[in-house]
């Protein structure tokens, strides 16, 4: 789960770390009371998960700057505070359509002497986190880690005792701060520690963690995500989910315990199993089509999961062909294909469906589709069942 | 042979709610022997004619059972996982799905000072040697004893890669899935020493999917240790990036995980890689002739 920019510094702030004066927004009265407030030039900050903000544009908006926008004159805000509201924000992590801001960030313009960028993240190889940090903040740490990852300093936290001080003041140290910087940062490290292994983050991130002029550290900029199998413990966490900013068959799918991903083709998937729905996706590929989706009914799904998936799945219009791949295991054939007999006697679709269906009672699981009269084409395996739902979605 | 599973192994299943009963059944019906189950404040009583213990402990005492299975709910699991390797248990098999990450960080490094305990998954099918011991959720039907191991992230294209091995007359040694969690126990190389060492066992059929680099650190300790011929898929080549494809661990993220470079990793180690899914059985047998 992603939270926004402001939430995640609030987190980091209750754990001690030294963040820029801001006020949260929600309409352009507020952003000026928040400028006087302030009594001072602003950074104005559009509210959305995706990166990538400052070199976005606001969609048919006509205007050219992004969502970070500094502003030193109060004649300025209203007209720039009223397009961030007004028209959704396009950037290279959001579709063409863009998202909607709903609040504004407005913060108390920094200036900047140096960029650090410094994260938490979960180290699979070693199986724990790690902090990362490098000395070049503000920067696309992928480029950075793709094409000089020696510029990456890494230390391994262990969960049992969290970043001891030691080890952030070390990092400190490498990343060239002096003085009572070093301090300063130690203290932001830990923060960012502390708040990746009390709230289950999957990712902690200060991009860019700057040094002022005056010698202040603080976090700029701040981004984490939560491992979603852990918010069971923490509901603090699960209230700062903003679900406008979620995809709505995903989030609609989320509900009924079904794994699903938009994509941008015309064949729907409806599969069992995270590794044979993306193989079933691959194998669309393979034999020239695109799949329109990921989707993963899971072990055991029923009749009603069946029913959402198939709704959710013709819910987009540009599906042009369904294919249905169960490979039964513990979920016999026989009852996943009364599930679908059900849930197409309910949905009622239109377009063309292949079904293909193997393994537990896989004869009774046919012979059940092919006496419902119902139009589904049955396929024999895999490449069979491919080649048919390309050949019926370019019709 | 097979490996880490077979006839002699003894299983107590930790979860015995409504799905690890009915997998403990599943299992029994296949000839595993299954110990009983755990269930705390029920021990000495019975289900199904399971006798049911209080702690991993207990059980391992009265039973002398050496692996468990574990359904309990994520909540609990890691502390199930560590509960079973402070008894003694020398093989955990982790099922269940959802565990939080850092519960199994934590697991597993409480796991790392238990040399003699193995952990393989969780969010696994668990492991097979056909004929002779199934510990997990996997149809037994499908699988033969052969000379074939298999080792995959994933359940559903496992049975996939089963089914079209049975298919070619292929049986298998072992099949273990590792399961798709980003922390796990076993990993892919873990599992290809085992099948190198085991006489058994002829050739490789390795499944891997998107997230992480656990495939192409197995593509370079094929290249140098693995004299049996190998045959590979990747599942995900049209997953997009940053997205989580149902597992936890399906993640294309950091610039890293995507199929592309595990295909290419593999295929620089001189493993033959399936471009369809529907082509895993037939690969294998051309790396077989090879």
């Amino acid at each position: 789960m992603k939270i926004h920019e402001y939430q995640a510094k609030d987190l980091l702030a209750a754990a001690g770390a030294a963040i820029p004066r801001g006020i949260v927004a929600s309409n352009v009265t507020e952003v000026l009371a928040a400028f006087d407030q302030m009594g001072g030039p602003v950074v104005l900050k559009a509210q959305v998960h995706a990166g990538g903000r400052g070199k976005g544009r606001f969609k048919d908006s006509g205007v050219d700057f992004g969502g970070v926008k500094f502003v030193t004159k109060r004649e300025d805000l209203t007209k720039i505070a009223e397009v961030m509201f007004k028209y959704p924000l396009v950037t290279k992590q959001t579709d063409a359509e863009g998202q909607k801001v709903s609040k504004v960030l407005v913060q108390s313009a920094a200036d900047i002497a140096r960029e650090i960028y410094v994260a938490v993240v979960l180290d699979r190889e070693l199986g724990v986190p790690i902090l990362m940090a490098c000395a070049e903040g503000g920067v696309d740490i992928e480029e950075v880690a793709a094409h000089t990852p020696e510029k990456i300093l890494k230390v391994a936290i262990s969960p049992e005792t969290g970043l001891l001080s030691f080890q952030a003041r070390r990092l400190a140290f490498e990343l060239g701060f002096t003085g009572d910087q070093v301090g300063q940062a130690e203290k932001i490290m830990m923060a960012l520690s502390k708040v990746f292994l009390d709230k289950d983050c999957s990712l902690a991130e200060i991009n860019p963690l700057v040094v002022t002029p005056k010698g202040e550290v603080i976090v700029l900029d701040a981004k984490i995500t939560f491992d979603d199998n852990a918010l069971f413990r923490h509901p603090d966490i699960e209230k700062l989910r903003d679900e406008t900013e979620e995809n709505p068959a995903e989030l609609r799918a989320a509900k009924s315990g079904l794994s699903f991903i938009s994509l941008t083709g015309n064949i729907g998937c409806l599969v069992n199993g995270a590794g044979l729905a993306m193989s079933t996706m691959d194998i669309i590929k393979y034999h020239g089509g695109q799949p329109a989706n990921f989707l993963d009914v899971g072990g055991g799904a029923n009749k009603d999961q069946v029913t959402e998936a198939l709704r959710i799945l013709l819910g987009d219009t540009r599906v042009k062909a369904v294919l249905i791949n169960i490979f039964g295991g513990i979920m016999k054939c026989d009852t996943i294909a009364g599930a679908v007999i059900a849930a197409f006697k309910e949905v009622k679709p239109t377009v063309p469906f292949v079904v293909r269906l193997e393994g537990t009672n896989v004869a009774e699981g046919r012979k059940m589709l092919t006496e419902s009269g119902l139009n589904l084409t049955p396929a024999t395996d895999l490449t069979d069942a491919a080649k048919k739902v390309v050949a019926a979605a370019g019709q | 042979m097979s490996i880490l599973v077979d006839k002699n192994t003894r299983v107590v299943v930790q979860g015995m709610g409504k799905a690890g009963l009915f997998h403990s059944q599943q299992c029994r019906d296949y000839g595993t022997t299954i110990v009983g189950g755990i269930s705390p404040g029920k021990g000495g009583t019975a289900k199904d004619g399971f006798p049911q213990f209080n702690s991993v402990y207990e059980a391992v005492q009265k039973t002398g059972c050496n692996a468990s299975m574990v359904f309990v709910p994520p909540a609990g699991a890691a502390d199930a996982i560590m509960e079973a390797a402070d008894a003694g248990i020398s093989i955990i098999i982790a099922i269940t799905e959802g565990i939080p990450v850092l519960d199994m960080s934590r697991a597993v490094r409480y796991l790392q000072g238990k040399p003699n305990c193995r952990l393989v998954g969780p969010n696994c099918p668990g492991v097979i040697t056909p004929g002779q011991c199934k510990i997990g959720i996997m149809p037994g039907h499908i699988h033969k004893a052969g000379p074939i191991g298999v080792v995959s992230r994933s359940g559903t294209l496992t049975y996939e890669a089963v089914w079209q091995l049975s298919n070619l007359g292929l049986g298998q040694s072992t099949c273990v899935g590792i399961g798709g969690d980003p922390v796990n126990g076993t990993n892919f190389i873990d599992v290809l020493k085992l099948f190198q060492a085991d006489p058994q066992t002829e050739a490789i059929l390795m499944a891997g999917e998107i997230g992480g680099n656990a495939e192409e650190n197995a593509a370079a300790y094929i290249k140098q240790y693995v004299t049996k011929p190998v045959a590979a898929f990747i599942a995900g080549q049209t997953a997009p990036p940053g997205k989580r494809m149902g597992h936890a661990g399906a993640i294309i993220s950091g610039g890293s995980g995507a199929a592309s470079d595990k295909i290419a990793a593999l295929k620089a180690a001189g493993i033959l890689v399936a471009e369809s899914p529907a082509d895993l059985g037939v690969t294998l047998k051309k790396a077989m002739g090879r």
